[in-house]
């Protein structure tokens, strides 16, 4: 039993982390029709800025300038490698993208000189705390709770504020936004900096549970994310965070199978299996929305 | 006489070497509403959109209150007073229909009760509907959305794009009766329609684009009676 419940924790743990991931992607796309592949390679990049910043400085003072700094990666990528590419064909943004991912990889392998990288213990989210008889990080306890409040922010920013106002109407129609007033690189810029804070969170939550960070360290993570994403209706937030936590808990309870079955090195297939059932019988994912709502 | 509000001179605008505008000059003066009448494919929207911003002419001026606007951005065109109702209606299907007015006092930062009121005053359709999402509106309330939405940037000169296009006819004089109505309130209108003869018995004056340039131009009620229109935009039996 209890460790049952040890392994729903951290799926619910790991699928928080997958959600503040997903949002980004599914808000970028929502706004650009784009996958934004580099979005994983940030989230790495977090990981490794909260390395090194960590390291000089202290805590409260380095874990804020990551989200600053990651925030800034976000912007900076998208006026330089998305922007240029507006009125290109969509398939142009995407092989930039791709780009970037390659970029950020290969940067970081240069910096780090290809060594996993150990992340620093955080005191308080690396401590440990017993929840219904099982020894668990607070982190665990911390991801969920933080990710419904990051949620919440967001979609009162979303629904309830001008920028948001604007977001939704960029998200359906740029001209007729243009025709409003609204700057629609203003909007987008927005877009690309939630999605790149909300990854930097995520990286924290995330690395505090692994040993180290490789220049890869980004792409599985970032990929399941964006499983999630489409899995929940690329362009949804309650669908990108539903899918993250489906995700993460399947995945947790497969690598928690007893070990004679076998069947944990399959984790990741099955996420993607899971994507393919999906797609086959929902194509536009759980909240999707239809094509059809075009005017 | 009264002063130009908008003055457009010589404007061009070409789309991959093809030119659909070839130098069209017309001016609208305070309080006036103006129509640009033609046939499909006349030039008659690729002009709204230059001046409006959306694409950049080729060439040519258009000039607010002696103001040079020429390809500006759309959000400063827009601050400038110049508000558009696009072809096709273009409300945000995702956006209630407060929202959807709101959104068009995107750049202001004032108090909106009033324009709201305003805008409900000419449409009680839109007030009894403000909590739907936009999308779910028929052709005609969405018309009506759209006229609402532009009213509440609180145009200088509200442009019009076919308002009639693919409404019931019932519903198209219902929209010009609004037309009459918001010019008897002070703003002036630029109106391009396909629908001549609407168009031109609501307008001070008119101009009739063809191919890319004006072939001819006076009061409304001129152009009601002049042959040429009439044989080619009215309909009547030459």
């Amino acid at each position: 039993m209890e460790y049952v419940i040890s392994v729903l924790l951290s799926g619910i743990s790991v699928g928080g982390q997958y959600a503040l991931i997903a949002i980004g992607y599914t808000l970028v796309y929502g706004i650009l029709r784009l996958i934004n592949f580099a979005h994983g390679d940030v989230f790495m990049v977090a990981g490794l800025l909260g390395i090194y910043l960590t390291a000089v400085l202290p805590i409260p003072v380095s874990l804020p300038l990551v989200i600053v700094f990651t925030v800034l990666l976000g912007f900076t990528i998208e006026r330089a490698a998305y922007r240029p590419l507006r009125e290109a064909p969509r398939m142009s943004v995407m092989i930039s993208a791709i780009g970037v991912s390659y970029l950020l990889q290969n940067t970081a392998t240069y910096v780090t000189g290809g060594q996993p990288m150990t992340y620093p213990t955080i005191p308080f989210l690396s401590d440990t705390v017993n929840v219904a008889g099982t020894q668990t990080k607070w982190v665990v306890i911390i991801t969920p709770i933080l990710v419904l409040i990051l949620v919440t922010i967001l979609s009162m920013l979303i629904n309830g504020t001008k920028i948001g106002m604007a977001m939704r109407a960029v998200s359906k129609d740029f001209e007729t936004s243009r025709l409003m007033g609204i700057k629609i690189n203003l909007v987008i810029s927005v877009t690309f900096i939630i999605g790149s804070a909300l990854a930097a969170v995520g990286s924290n939550l995330f690395f505090t549970n692994y040993p180290a960070i490789t220049p890869m360290a980004g792409a599985m993570p970032g990929l399941k994310a964006f499983v999630a994403a489409v899995f929940g209706g690329i362009g949804s937030i309650p669908g990108a965070v539903l899918g993250a936590f489906l995700i993460g808990i399947c995945e947790t309870i497969i690598k928690g199978l007893p070990s004679s079955w076998d069947v944990s090195v399959f984790s990741d297939a099955f996420t993607f299996a899971l994507l393919i059932v999906i797609l086959v019988f929902k194509p536009q994912g759980l909240f999707g929305e239809a094509a059809a709502d075009k005017v | 006489m009264s002063e130009d509000l908008l003055r457009i001179s010589d404007l061009k605008v070409s789309y991959g070497g093809i030119e659909a505008v070839r130098g069209i000059s017309f001016n609208v003066r305070q309080g006036e509403i103006v129509t640009l009448i033609g046939a499909n494919g006349a030039g008659k929207s690729s002009t709204l959109r230059a001046i409006s911003g959306l694409v950049k002419p080729a060439g040519g001026k258009v000039e607010l209150e002696g103001e040079d606007i020429t390809a500006k951005d759309s959000s400063v065109i827009v601050s400038k007073g110049l508000m558009m109702v696009p072809e096709g209606r273009k409300i945000f299907p995702n956006l209630s229909v407060l929202e959807n007015l709101k959104i068009g006092a995107y750049l202001r930062n004032d108090d909106l009760t009033e324009d709201l009121e305003a805008v409900y005053g000419y449409f009680p359709r839109l007030k009894e509907r403000s909590w739907q999402a936009g999308g779910t509106l028929s052709g005609g309330e969405q018309q009506m959305l759209a006229v609402g939405r532009a009213l509440m940037g609180r145009p200088k000169v509200l442009m019009m794009d076919e308002p009639s296009l693919g409404l019931a006819p019932i519903v198209v004089q219902d929209i010009f009766e609004i037309i009459r109505r918001i010019h008897e309130n002070g703003t002036t209108v630029l109106l391009i329609e396909q629908n001549a003869n609407m168009a031109l018995h609501v307008a001070d004056r008119a101009y009739v684009i063809e191919n890319g340039k004006i072939s001819l131009e006076g009061t409304g009620k001129e152009l009601l009676s002049n042959e040429k229109v009439q044989a080619a935009y009215l309909g009547a039996k030459g």
